[in-house]
């Protein structure tokens, strides 16, 4: 039980003053940018990664990953009151939260809600408080190949998951690791992909990508709907709060399951929105009031909402384990990590004990504060909905602006940003996944510098990858998952031809 | 995606369309990047792999992909689903549009006067709202943003020559 102490030594930093404060000034932070449309976990630390620099590095991840925890919380608000999902996780929470709040059982549902996400997240910081320690020490024993397997793995894991067509989430990844190839070669120092601009010269940087990507389109997408958000009434009363809680213990088994779901999701780089889908349709499907799904069932808030903030939580762990991150809000904090001088990957563990630690303990008191929170400020929440859009939407735009310019002082990346905002507009609309382009862009130099230093290591034989039996049995599992949609498609067209004509359901 | 736009029934654009476009873009990137990994070579150096050996299987992989996508949709139905009906384009035109000059002007004005004009516009164009209370709003985030960032962040944005001549 070394973990333990260690994680009350992680407690001990936590709980400074200055970073409990930072807690709370983040979960707020991350609530408001969860309810408004255009501001996401990814896009909304990205833009306030800049601003951390003066912090040290543990005080920033945790006003960071508080953000993101307040994001998670947040999506749930506008998707319940508004029928609005505030971010992409919390749709499959509109399907039963929404017609709830019709039926003037909002607290109810917001009750449930914020519950179910802070079970999922707490089942997650398990996880990684007693898993994530013995990957990192697993990984040390990696070398190049090994890495580069991993890498492999997790990004055809996206190819084999995902759930948009299996061509478009490769166009979209392999877009990813080209636009991180623009710039300076690290090894040799060549440039590449410039075509002499000496704009291009810094390369593509991830942040303002992510900011134009996830902020600038979504205020696109949500202007097609209207300007208006109609909602329901928000107060909630305790009375209410208590009496969800005490009903809620009947429902353990969804929770667990969904838990289960939501790591599993989570940690291979599905992420939480694929998460929620999912377990609501395994709850759908197992409940025996199936078809009263979508109509106001308690279980259809528990279910998808446990999941996507399992699944975004546990996204971390790879991500503190292993570098890899499991979600584009991790990846930026990746990218967090590396702009603060820490080496991503199983060293942290080794020797950046405080700041895992630190960060871990925190992620305990933050979703504690994040429940608290959430339940007693609702109300206000849910009014900064009632700003018109016509304001809401411009300060965005301001604020994005702004987050683009102070990642390099670089007024050209303004330009660059709203370039990625039609782009992602677009890309969204023909359903092409965003995630990948994200993770590739940040990972694409490691997974490049591990493939060169493997095949360094080889002299240029393509064998590395299967020299040794770890190596082989990650890169068989990422072929395995790679070729998965060719399988299944295989599969389905074999089914449809023995059986007679069955109109599906697209 | 500029040129030419694949117009749809109602005058919007078709999906159809749009997504040939996008997969012929994609291709056109794959390809491009291609030409110039080949340019800095893409084989094995004296000391390894070169710059462009990398980047140059991706680029192979980006088209082939793509060229599967574009395939895929010239050869699929030609549904008339819109990409964007007339009027969700009038509306993504009335914000993009304004987006699109607001970040033109940040070069010569400097960030905070523009951010106050946007502000104003979506306010007065979009909001209905008189021209005067946009104003008012609009000067009063780009003040905010101008206390927050300038003295509690210290963190320099871009400025133009009406703040230089306020002396700052």
């Amino acid at each position: 039980m070394d973990e333990l102490g260690l994680l009350f030594n992680g407690f001990a930093v936590a709980l400074q003053p200055q970073n409990i404060l930072l807690m709370v000034v983040g979960i707020v932070l991350g609530v408001i940018i969860g309810v408004l449309p255009g501001l996401g976990g990814a896009n909304g630390v990205a833009i306030l990664l800049p601003l951390t620099f003066s912090l040290p590095p543990v005080s920033a991840i945790i006003l960071l990953s508080c953000i993101y925890w307040g994001a998670l919380f947040g999506g749930a608000i506008t998707s319940i009151l508004f029928n609005i999902p505030g971010e992409p996780w919390s749709v499959a929470t509109t399907f039963d939260g929404y017609p709830m709040a019709q039926q003037g059982r909002a607290g109810e549902a917001l009750t449930a809600a914020f519950t179910s996400s802070f079970v999922g997240a707490f089942f997650a910081i398990v996880v990684i408080t007693f898993v994530a320690p013995a990957v990192a020490g697993f990984a040390l024993k990696f070398g190049p190949p090994e890495f580069f397997a991993v890498m492999f793995l997790s990004f055809a894991s996206f190819v084999g998951l995902s759930k948009s067509s299996p061509t478009k989430t490769l166009a979209a990844m392999l877009l990813g690791f080209l636009l991180a190839a623009v710039g300076m070669d690290t090894v040799t120092g060549q440039m590449r992909l410039t075509f002499g601009s000496v704009e291009l010269m810094r390369g593509f940087d991830f942040l303002v990508a992510v900011i134009g990507l996830f902020g600038i389109s979504e205020i696109l997408l949500s202007i097609e709907e209207g300007l208006a958000f109609k909602g329901r009434d928000a107060r909630l009363r305790l009375n209410v709060v208590l009496k969800t809680w005490a009903e809620l213990p009947r429902y353990w088994l969804i929770s667990l399951r969904s838990s289960l779901i939501g790591c599993w999701m989570g940690i291979t780089p599905a992420g939480a929105t694929p998460a929620s889908f999912m377990s609501y349709g395994v709850a759908k499907k197992l409940s025996k009031d199936g078809a009263d799904f979508g109509k106001g069932r308690i279980e259809g808030v528990i279910a998808p909402e446990t999941a996507a903030h399992a699944a975004g939580t546990s996204a971390l762990l790879p991500m503190l384990a292993l570098g890899v991150p499991g979600s584009p809000t991790a990846a930026v904090l990746l990218g967090g990590l590396m702009m603060w001088g820490l080496q991503p990957g199983p060293m942290l563990f080794v020797e950046q004990k405080d700041f895992v630690w630190g960060l871990i303990a925190s992620m305990y008191l933050g979703n504690i504060a994040g429940l608290i929170i959430v339940l007693a400020c609702v109300p206000f929440f849910a009014a900064i909905l009632r700003v018109p859009f016509s304001i809401i939407a411009s300060v965005i735009l301001v604020v994005c602006a702004v987050g683009a310019f102070t990642v390099h002082n670089a007024a050209f990346d303004i330009v660059l940003m709203l370039v990625f905002g039609v782009i992602g507009y677009v890309m969204k609309k023909l359903d092409y996944p965003l995630a990948p382009l994200v993770l590739a862009l940040v990972l694409g130099d490691r997974t490049e510098q591990a493939f060169r230093q493997s095949l360094l290591m080889s002299q240029g034989d393509l064998g590395v990858f299967w020299s040794n039996g770890l190596v082989a049995t990650i890169m068989a599992a990422g072929i395995a998952l790679l070729l998965w949609p060719l399988v299944n498609g295989a599969y389905q067209a074999l089914g449809t031809l023995a059986r007679p004509k069955v109109t599906n359901a697209p | 995606m500029s040129g030419h736009l694949p117009s749809a029934p109602d005058g919007g654009l078709s999906r159809h369309g749009v997504e040939i476009v996008t997969a012929a873009a994609i291709a056109a990137v794959g390809a491009v990047a291609l030409w110039d990994s080949r340019r800095i070579g893409a084989g094995w150096g004296a000391d390894g792999p070169q710059s462009g050996y990398f980047p140059f299987w991706i680029a192979l992989f980006l088209l082939g992909v793509a060229l599967a996508i574009l395939v895929e949709a010239l050869r699929g139905p030609k549904s008339d689903e819109a990409f964007l009906t007339r009027k969700q384009l009038r509306l993504v035109l009335s914000v993009l549009l304004p987006t699109v000059v607001y970040v033109a002007m940040i070069a010569p004005l400097g960030i905070y006067i523009p951010s106050a004009l946007l502000v104003t516009w979506f306010m007065a164009r979009l909001g209905g709202y008189a021209w005067t209370t946009g104003l008012a709003v609009g000067a009063a985030v780009s003040v905010a943003c101008f206390v927050t960032f300038e003295f509690w962040f210290l963190v320099p944005l871009p400025k133009g020559p009406v703040e230089a001549g306020l002396g700052f």
